[in-house]
């Protein structure tokens, strides 16, 4: 075998070894109810949750109860299978929090509370503003 | 009334560029492959459409600044963008905050270069433009704003308001003009946003040129002449790109408060991969020019890297890192065209690769362990497999949408925590990178054998291991991956070095790859101390909680400060006594204290004559002019060996309740203090006062108040006050409260008014110490007076340090790294134009 032929194969087994890797380091988007289920069976991983603020009927966003000192807050988040979780963050409410369209916590469960450790948000485009 | 015109003006420069674009792109590419007999012909008119192209970005360009700079809000883009107190120089920030602007940007770069390249090249022209051309046709179609049925075809930067929102408004009114923008994003009111956008631009614009040479050589059968005018390019790229990256590290540094330069944001990741790619394609190409080989890899490196800077271009502005990043560009829903862009390329490259790869000169031989070639390779094989482990985590969501497409249900999330996760792997990479670039300097400059490799970097390794020892005990380093790498990069750095002291001796011109690498080792040690060693100095030892909600480290690593009390902080002694604001017209920041609100947010009126520097700037009752977004918090640091300084951390609470918290940086040169606000009160909420407490006090009587000493100095009847007029019958009397802190004396003026026979009362209060008073009668027979007293938590703020050691290496590695490039661009430039000059371009 040549030598660039063996370290051709070299190369290749590193690259498998990274995808691997990632593959085992990823985390993955679930439903509240799949967290609730990974967390009760002793899992501690971190993972993804995809889904709305709860919203009263004039569109405002119900639920959102910061800390007396706006260090922390939590809400209330309806995930894609309309399951709905209060979420605590220990970090003040990120700017445009509530004009999201969309969240993703991140971050697992503590007792019945979901405690994210990273909050994603989806702002609309500027297609879907209505208001001035 | 609204002006149409500017928007119709500015859009028909849009479809003028595309189409001129699309023309020069035609007659370029009938340059290239026409007889010779036609080319002269075919020469000016492509010229010429393309110059139309450039003059007609150019308009463009104009047209939208004035639209941001005349204030005519009646567009989207300078409502959304800008406002009228934004100064001038921030406008060119609101220029390319917008997807829009940013395209704009980077055709113009396209546009620059391509004048550049027509004047400085001979036979590539014709190719080359072509691709230019091509290019800058897709790009403009991402702005073009025309709707042909359902298919939108790009965004136009000037759609008027009333066509992209739909508020009631404008059915009342079509011609509403709102009467000021929403204002820039303060995060990015800050110097490095002005100029980090059109750095990064020109990087990526820059990458097309290599690019561009290379797909021209393949496609005129020059399938190895183009490696030489493409390298300087390539340099240049790297060079500006890295500039580029590096200018955002320090804008995150000193304006986010994730308290680091690197987070592994997708869209971070986005950059860093092409940027390590072209990395590589250098020493290829390099390579390549001392002695053909490599030319195969050059190719695939050269095309690899365009190809992930419009996939980089891709992640960031489909919406498809929506799930995985917190800053990617808002959805434009130009997601179709830019897939069309990098697939387009994509192919492109590929289809003109196989067409010409048995063409293409390669060597059988086998390369020697000793070979510089070997080890370049292996360098260049690290950095591909460096960049491809951060590419596969990024494209996540990618991959899922890939499935998605043909029905599968793909739920793979990136990495919880990023940093940890691409830490682990990258920290490998660095110290064989490291290793690489101190050993491969010795074959790359000599012809060496196994018994000469040994005499020539032994020397080297005795000096790398004292000095690494050294620094291992000192430090205190025990983490065995920390102390490789330190030790790989103290062994660039000496083998390097080396090296560059020999050439300085023959031709320092030669020796910019010896820079670079010195600055690349650098950058690593000081990425490894100030991340792998920053350390919390604020450990709360008020044995107090901050808030029982928090979690323990939160609790433990920020410290309570209140306004006017000492707190002692390892070495320093902090005292935090002040929220000041910026204010137009004077060189420092203007306390709050002295300035009183008015209904609009941006003036205030000044309470009492304005200094500074001991200029009077403002006297009472001017009207001052402030940027009202941030707040400063004052923080007076005194160290035990009498150092003093003040850092001025800011906070801006958004309208929507978040807490936006920058930091101030105190620079040694062995270490930064990282200090920021993690929580202020609530700047809407009311203040609860507590019960009032009422004291009878003679004239230079002692009492406290919230723990401050306090004294009525003073009580004196007035004869006139403001807004009230006094009759003969009328009295009116001010006491004068004097409050000591350690932030000197405040004074408290209540005032008891009789007037028409009925007891008025005026208080006073400081929210600052957190007291009300209120001047509630005189006794005549004792000659006391009657002062009621309320009080409230003294204005606070939750503080955080961080010491960041040796950041300072971070900083002077990138200057050294760039220095590097650019000697080792000029020095290829000048080998392309020595060439081209006798013909040979």
């Amino acid at each position: 075998m040549k030598k660039s032929h063996i370290l051709a194969l070299i190369v290749v087994a590193l690259g498998v070894v990274i995808v691997i890797s990632t593959a085992g380091d990823a985390s993955s988007y679930v439903s509240f109810n799949e967290a609730y289920e990974l967390a009760q069976g002793g899992s501690s991983k971190k993972i993804h949750v995809v889904g709305e603020l709860k919203k009263g009927e004039s569109g405002q966003v119900v639920g959102l109860e910061p800390s007396a000192d706006k260090l922390s807050f939590s809400f209330v988040m309806i995930d894609e299978h309309k399951h709905e979780q209060r979420v605590f963050y220990a970090e003040p409410v990120p700017a445009d929090f509530v004009r999201s369209e969309q969240v993703v916590v991140v971050g697992s469960y503590k007792n019945d509370l979901f405690i994210a450790d990273k909050i994603l948000m989806k702002c609309p485009s500027k297609y879907q503003e209505e208001a001035l | 009334m609204i002006d149409t015109l500017i928007g119709e003006i500015g859009h028909i420069f849009v479809i003028v560029s595309f189409v001129s674009a699309l023309l020069a792109a035609f007659s370029y590419y009938k340059l290239t492959v026409s007889s010779e007999f036609e080319k002269e012909k075919w020469k000016s008119f492509a010229r010429g459409t393309f110059y139309f192209h450039i003059v007609s970005i150019m308009g463009i360009v104009t047209t939208l600044f004035l639209i941001i700079y005349q204030h005519k809000f009646e567009y989207h883009y300078a409502w959304s963008h800008s406002s009228r107190l934004l100064p001038a120089y921030y406008m060119v920030s609101s220029f390319w905050e917008g997807q829009e602007g940013s395209f704009l940007l980077w055709m113009f770069w396209h546009a620059v270069l391509g004048i550049f390249l027509i004047k400085t090249n001979k036979s590539w022209e014709g190719p080359m433009m072509t691709i230019f051309a091509l290019i800058q046709a897709f790009l403009v179609s991402m702005i073009l704003g025309v709707v042909i049925g359902d298919l939108r075809i790009g965004s136009t930067p000037f759609i008027l308001l009333r066509d992209a929102l739909a508020d009631p408004i404008f059915q009342i009114d079509p011609n509403f003009v709102p009467a000021d923008g929403t204002g820039l994003n303060p995060l990015l009111q800050n110097y490095w946003m002005v100029i980090h956008p059109p750095t990064l631009f020109l990087g990526f614009a820059l990458t097309l040129v290599p690019f561009s040479y290379c797909i021209s050589g393949l496609w005129t059968g020059r399938y190895n002449e183009w490696v030489r005018p493409a390298l300087p390019w390539m340099h240049a790229a790297t060079l500006v790109l890295g500039l580029g990256i590096m200018m955002g590290a320090i804008w995150a540094y000193e304006t986010l408060n994730f308290e680091g330069y690197w987070n592994w944001d997708p869209v971070e990741n986005a950059v860093y991969i092409p940027w390590i790619i072209m990395v590589a394609s250098i020493h290829t190409m390099i390579t390549y020019r001392k002695s053909n080989t490599a030319l195969k890899a050059s190719i695939i490196l050269v095309i690899t890297s365009f190809i992930l800077i419009l996939y980089s271009t891709f992640l960031t502005r489909s919406g498809i890192l929506g799930n995985a990043s917190v800053h990617s560009f808002t959805d434009l829903g130009l997601s179709g065209q830019l897939l069309l862009y990098l697939l387009f390329f994509t192919f492109m490259a590929i289809i003109f690769s196989i067409k010409a790869w048995k063409h293409i000169p390669s060597t059988n031989e086998e390369v020697s362990n000793y070979s510089r070639e070997f080890w370049i390779f292996i360098g260049a094989t690290t950095l591909g497999l460096m960049a491809f482990q951060v590419l596969i985590p990024t494209s996540i969501p990618v991959y899922n949408a890939i499935v998605e497409l043909f029905g599968g249900i793909s739920n793979v999330a990136p990495p919880a925590d990023q940093i940890e996760f691409y830490t682990k792997f990258q920290l490998w990479f660095a110290i064989a990178v490291a290793l690489l670039s101190g050993t491969g300097q010795f074959f790359w400059w000599k012809k060496m054998k196994a018994s000469d490799l040994w005499k020539a970097i032994s020397t080297p390794l005795i000096i790398t291991f004292l000095l690494a020892s050294l620094v291992i005990v000192l430090a205190k380093i025990t983490n065995l991956a920390y102390i490789l790498l330190l030790t790989a990069s103290i062994y660039s750095i000496v083998a390097n070095s080396k090296i560059l002291i020999d050439l300085a001796k023959q031709n320092v011109k030669l020796a910019g790859g010896s820079v670079a690498h010195i600055g690349i080792a650098l950058m690593l040690i000081g990425i490894l101390f100030s991340s792998g060693y920053s350390e919390v100095l604020s450990i709360n030892n008020t044995g107090r909680l901050i808030n029982r909600e928090l979690p323990d480290d939160m609790n433990l690593n920020n410290i309570p400060l209140f306004y006017g009390k000492k707190y002692q902080m390892g070495e320093y002694t902090l005292n935090y006594n002040g929220k000041l604001m910026d204010a137009k017209g004077i060189p420092s920041l203007v306390n709050i204290r002295d300035l009183e609100d008015t209904m609009q947010p941006e003036f205030k009126i000044a309470k009492n004559d304005i200094e500074a520097k001991g200029k009077v700037y403002f006297q009472a009752g001017d009207t001052i002019q402030v940027f009202p977004e941030n707040t400063y918090y004052r923080v007076e640091f005194t160290r035990q060996n009498g150092e003093q300084f003040t850092l001025y951390p800011r906070a801006q609470v958004n309208p929507n309740m978040g807490l936006i918290s920058s930091p101030d940086i105190k620079k040694y040169f062995g270490r930064d203090l990282y200090a920021h606000a993690t929580s202020i009160p609530n700047p809407d909420a009311e203040i609860e006062w507590g019960e009032a407490t009422t004291h009878n006090l003679a004239i230079g009587q002692q009492f406290f108040l919230n723990d401050y000493v306090a004294n009525l100095t003073k009580v004196e009847r007035l004869t006139k006050i403001e807004n009230v007029s006094l009759g003969e019958n009328d009295v009116a009397v001010k006491a004068t409260v004097e409050v000591q802190t350690d932030n000197g004396i405040f004074t408290l003026n209540p005032l008891f008014i009789i007037k028409d026979q009925m007891v008025g009362r005026v208080p006073d209060e400081s929210p600052e110490i957190g007291v009300k008073l209120v001047f509630n009668n005189v006794i005549p027979d004792q000659n006391t007076f009657e002062i009621s007293a309320q009080t409230t938590q003294q204005d606070w703020m939750v503080f955080k340090v961080i010491e960041k050691p040796y950041i300072n290496l971070l900083w002077i590695g990138t200057i050294l790294l760039l220095i590097g490039l650019w000697m080792a661009m000029f020095r290829r430039y000048r080998d392309f134009k020595l060439m081209r000059d006798k013909g040979q371009d």
